[in-house]
């Protein structure tokens, strides 16, 4: 046989076992989403999630709460776009809930229009004030705070203490952190605004930019990597990063290479946002959707706080052993809400201090 | 696209005989062409109009403040990742098509594989081998006893010029493979010609066969400066300020999808300068071969060092561009299967992630498929102005990011579906609820939008080469429009179709931020679990999911190189 009829051959069969995984791996699918369409069907037992939370830290409440109530919670995960996705859906939408890890996120919901309000005395009972929507629009599930990790080799402790310290000379150079634009920092910012004013909170802003050590980039964990490696010495993030770091044997030595600070417990305590959830307006299932935050705001609590080193909003909750070693500390109590209202003025101030380029 | 017009196939066809054979074919092909290009179009016109309209008008803002810096890195990474494509494409592909050496043809193939490589995929690993804590920078500070990185120097990866080189490293197969197939083509004789007058080998190289690949080569930088200003993954990671990462920025972190779709359609003014560029420079000149007797080259034989450096400068890419990001893929899902084993519930979530990939991914291209085949045709019984210029605008979508055309689909289709709600609880009392809104039709409309420029363009080359006498012998003989096409035409363009229809598939299992935004509950595709996973530096627990996106990746493209090599096909399809 010649050698093109022979690579013709092998070309026809590598093809057609292509196209007989194709088909397969079609027929699977179909199938499997043909019984889920059937079994989502059977009725109203179930509750739909839209989080922009991580699956995997939501899963397991989610799981325990189905365990307990035998009512099944559908989840579409996705990091942005999903209060765009309620908006477009409108009056429509399957979705219930909306699981968000920053209060930003809630606010846009509610801005948006997609939000109703829950009355609940046991949410009210079980939440306090300041990190709840007035109205009952949306609730914090667990506060986290955004901290400083601070070089234990080159830095002496004290020398960096509060938000403000970020944008004095002497660390010119020093500095780590995420996007501007990133949720969390957009927060942060927004609560320098709150309490400094535009005019002070955008000065303190652009020197903290003349501080940065590299263009803001990764994630938290990524920041503190860099203290390790040398880039840096002192890096802003979310407190619970800690533990995952601690938890994960090729990240030990990030976590063991800083030391935590809380910033402003001498004046007014260390930023606090929320993770939280929001009842969607058109939820078709809205008594599951009320009883699974219930759940979580109660028996729920100490399971969502330590799937991410979270502290419970629930007053009295015991915190992990680990996460109550890491320290207590004064919480600047500025109310949520004024914090998701100063949001777009930060991110704003972010653009024109040209903080990420 | 590149044509060296030999044959009487390849000449454009004037529209005086095929007018005549189609008299009669009624306007039922007009009709259904432009409502297909109309449909398609919705999503694009829906984000000029949100970019016109805006809510909340934040253009002077945004012009005053980023804007500036984000066209700046986008005409930055554009310049860089032209030239590397261009230098890397067309320097192999000269290689293995006109010289010979040992494992030439061995190389040819490897030479495509990097085309399986998603750029985010290749962006996560390199960052993993070669950031601070990664084993190249631990082994420099072994050896050389360093504490830290203050003191010595290493080049960052997460850099507009990390982006670059991995942009290019995973997209130079484009140019390479229409550059090789145009070198293919090109007739010996003009080669020898050179010769006898006294040029070198090189010398011929650069003032005859590479003038003559040209239009081949500037197509091929193209396609890979669209896929360039779509991507998102890697400059998301590398926290490089391109438009495309200021459509998310805008439209996420400021809630405005007004700026967003206003950025979009300053992206879509950089596509469509791109698209202009390769039609001028094709404009310009034309090239023919003066001889219909078509002599392939015996090659120049390279021995000793030649040989040697020829198949470095083969393997470099293909290491860099394939071999080490999937070796690195490779150890990690080895040692993520011994820890977590085959028999846990991970095992039965990669299996309904790989199901819903193929499923999505194998239904785009039939979708596209058959749409592109049914424009093409359109356009070739009906080449009036109406009908190309509407055809024309449905390539559009392939020049608008992923979250741009998210953007056009979410809005018309709720918008769509609130009104048809409202209208069947008006009317009769019932209540469709959402029917697109939520469902794969949301995710295939946005594919389709997204890729119909590929399989369009592959089925208006191989209608291209088919000779209009074709269509009028059919038509003499009794046949309709369709049946000539179902017929005649489908089986003779079945090569440049079936590519089509692979290349959607493989860009579809890649997919990233409309597939992330638009997808129904419960419903995770391979790479939307990558990139949550590798977006919070947890590489190591997708990395099974990320080896299967580039496993899926190579049987396509190895059937496109066979393809593109056994049918002398030089065309990727073109989205101009």
């Amino acid at each position: 046989m010649s050698e093109t009829g022979l690579r013709r051959r092998w070309l026809r069969a590598l093809l057609g076992s292509w196209l007989v995984a194709t088909l397969l791996g079609t027929a699977v699918a179909l199938a499997a989403l043909i019984s889920g369409a059937a079994a989502s069907d059977v009725g109203s037992n179930e509750v739909n999630v839209y989080s922009l939370r991580q699956s995997f830290l939501v899963k397991p409440l989610f799981d325990a709460f189905t365990k307990e109530t035998g009512i099944k919670v559908n989840v579409v995960f996705a990091k942005k776009g999903l209060v765009q996705r309620l908006k477009s859906e409108g009056a429509n939408s399957p979705a219930d809930l909306l699981f968000t890890a920053e209060v930003g996120r809630l606010q846009d919901a509610y801005d948006a229009g997609v939000t109703q309000a829950v009355s609940s005395s046991v949410l009210r009972a079980a939440i306090p004030t300041t990190y709840r929507h007035p109205e009952g629009h949306w609730y914090g599930m667990t506060t986290r705070v955004r901290i400083l990790y601070v070089s234990k080799e080159r830095v002496k402790p004290g020398e960096i203490g509060r938000y403000e310290d970020l944008a004095t000379p002497k660390w010119r150079g020093r500095i780590c952190t995420r996007s501007g634009k990133n949720s969390y920092n957009l927060a942060l910012i927004a609560s320098m605004i709150a309490h400094h004013g535009k005019v002070e909170a955008e000065k303190w802003l652009a020197g903290m930019k003349a501080n940065l050590a590299r263009r803001p980039q990764g994630n938290d964990r990524a920041q503190v990597k860099a203290i390790q490696a040398g880039e840096c010495d002192v890096a802003i993030g979310n407190h619970y990063y800690y533990g995952k770091m601690l938890a994960k044997e090729d990240q030990r030595a990030w976590a063991e290479s800083v030391y935590l600070v809380f910033p402003n417990q001498a004046d007014r305590g260390t930023h606090v946002n929320i993770s939280g959830v929001a009842l969607t307006k058109s939820a078709p299932n809205k008594a599951n959707a009320i009883q699974l935050i219930e759940f979580l705001a109660g028996p729920g609590q100490t399971l969502y706080a330590e799937q991410n080193y979270e502290y419970p909003v629930k007053p009295g909750v015991p915190w992990l052993p680990q996460v109550k070693k890491w320290g207590v500390f004064k919480a600047d109590d500025l109310n949520i809400s004024a914090l998701a209202e100063l949001r777009a003025a930060a991110a704003r101030m972010v653009d024109r201090v040209g903080f990420d380029s | 696209m590149a044509r060296m017009e030999t044959t009487v196939s390849d000449r454009p066809f004037s529209e005086g005989p095929i007018r005549a054979s189609v008299a009669g074919a009624g306007p039922v092909w007009t009709i259904g062409a432009i409502l297909t290009a109309t449909f398609i179009a919705l999503p694009v016109l829906a984000v000029v109009w949100i970019a016109l309209f805006p809510s909340e008008n934040i253009w002077g803002h945004l012009a005053a403040t980023v804007l500036p810096g984000y066209i700046a890195t986008t005409l930055m990474i554009m310049i860089g990742v032209g030239i590397g494509v261009a230098v890397i494409g067309t320097g192999t592909a000269w290689l293995v098509a006109m010289c010979r050496f040992p494992g030439q043809k061995l190389f040819a193939w490897l030479l495509i594989l990097p085309m399986a490589m998603p750029a985010y995929v290749v962006a996560y690993t390199y960052t993993d081998l070669l950031e601070y804590a990664g084993p190249v920078q631990t082994a420099l500070r072994a050896a050389f006893g360093w504490g830290n990185s203050r003191d010595y120097w290493f080049p960052t990866i997460r850099s507009d010029g990390g982006a670059i080189t991995v942009l290019s490293l995973v997209l130079y197969p484009y140019v390479y493979l229409l550059a090789r197939a145009a070198f293919l083509e090109q007739s010996v004789c003009a080669l020898e010609v050179s010769r006898t007058l006294g040029r070198t080998p090189m010398e011929g190289f650069v003032s005859v066969a590479l003038p003559l690949a040209r239009p081949a080569i500037v197509v091929g930088v193209m396609l890979a400066l669209m896929e360039t200003l779509n991507d998102f993954g890697t400059v998301d990671y590398f926290a490089v300020r391109t438009l495309t990462a200021g459509v998310f920025d805008v439209w996420f972190s400021m809630g405005n999808p007004g700026g967003a779709a206003q950025i979009a359609l300053v992206l879509l003014g950089f596509v469509i300068l791109v698209i202009w560029l390769e039609r001028l420079s094709r404009r310009r000149q034309r090239f023919h071969g003066t001889t219909t007797r078509h002599k392939s080259s015996p090659g120049f034989r390279l021995g000793g060092w030649r040989a040697g450096l020829a198949m470095i400068c083969c393997a470099v890419p293909i290491t860099l561009g394939f071999v080490v990001p999937a070796v690195v893929l490779v150890i990690y899902a080895t040692r993520r299967l011994a820890v977590v084993g085959l028999g846990d519930q991970s095992t039965a979530a990669y299996l309904s992630h790989s199901g819903n990939s193929v499923l999505l991914a194998s239904s785009a291209a039939a979708v596209t498929l058959v749409i592109g085949v049914f424009l093409a045709y359109a356009q070739r019984l009906r080449p009036t102005a109406l009908v190309r210029g509407t055809v024309r605008w449905t390539n559009v979508g392939y020049a608008l990011p992923g979250v741009a055309i998210a953007i056009g689909v979410l809005l018309p289709i709720g918008a769509f579906d609130n009104a048809l709600d409202a209208f069947m609880r008006r009317s009769f009392g019932i209540s469709t609820g959402l029917l697109i809104s939520g469902s794969i039709g949301a995710l295939m409309i946005a594919y389709v939008v997204r890729f119909l420029a590929v399989s369009l363009g592959a089925a208006e080359s191989g209608l291209g080469k088919v000779t209009p006498n074709v269509d009028m012998a059919a038509r003499t003989l009794g046949q309709g429009p369709l049946a000539t096409l179902l017929r005649v035409h489908l089986p003779l363009i079945r090569g440049s179709v079936l590519t089509g229809a692979v290349l959607v598939f493989v860009d579809t299992m890649k997919e990233l931020p409309a597939t992330l935004i638009l997808r129904p509950f419960n419903f995770d595709t391979l790479a939307t679990f990558v990139y949550q996973y590798a977006s919070d530096e947890l590489l190591e627990e997708c990395s099974l999911a990320a080896l299967t996106i580039v496993v899926a990746g190579i049987v396509p493209v190895i059937l496109l190189n066979n393809m593109v090599s056994a049918n002398r096909d030089k065309d990727r399809p073109s989205a101009g």
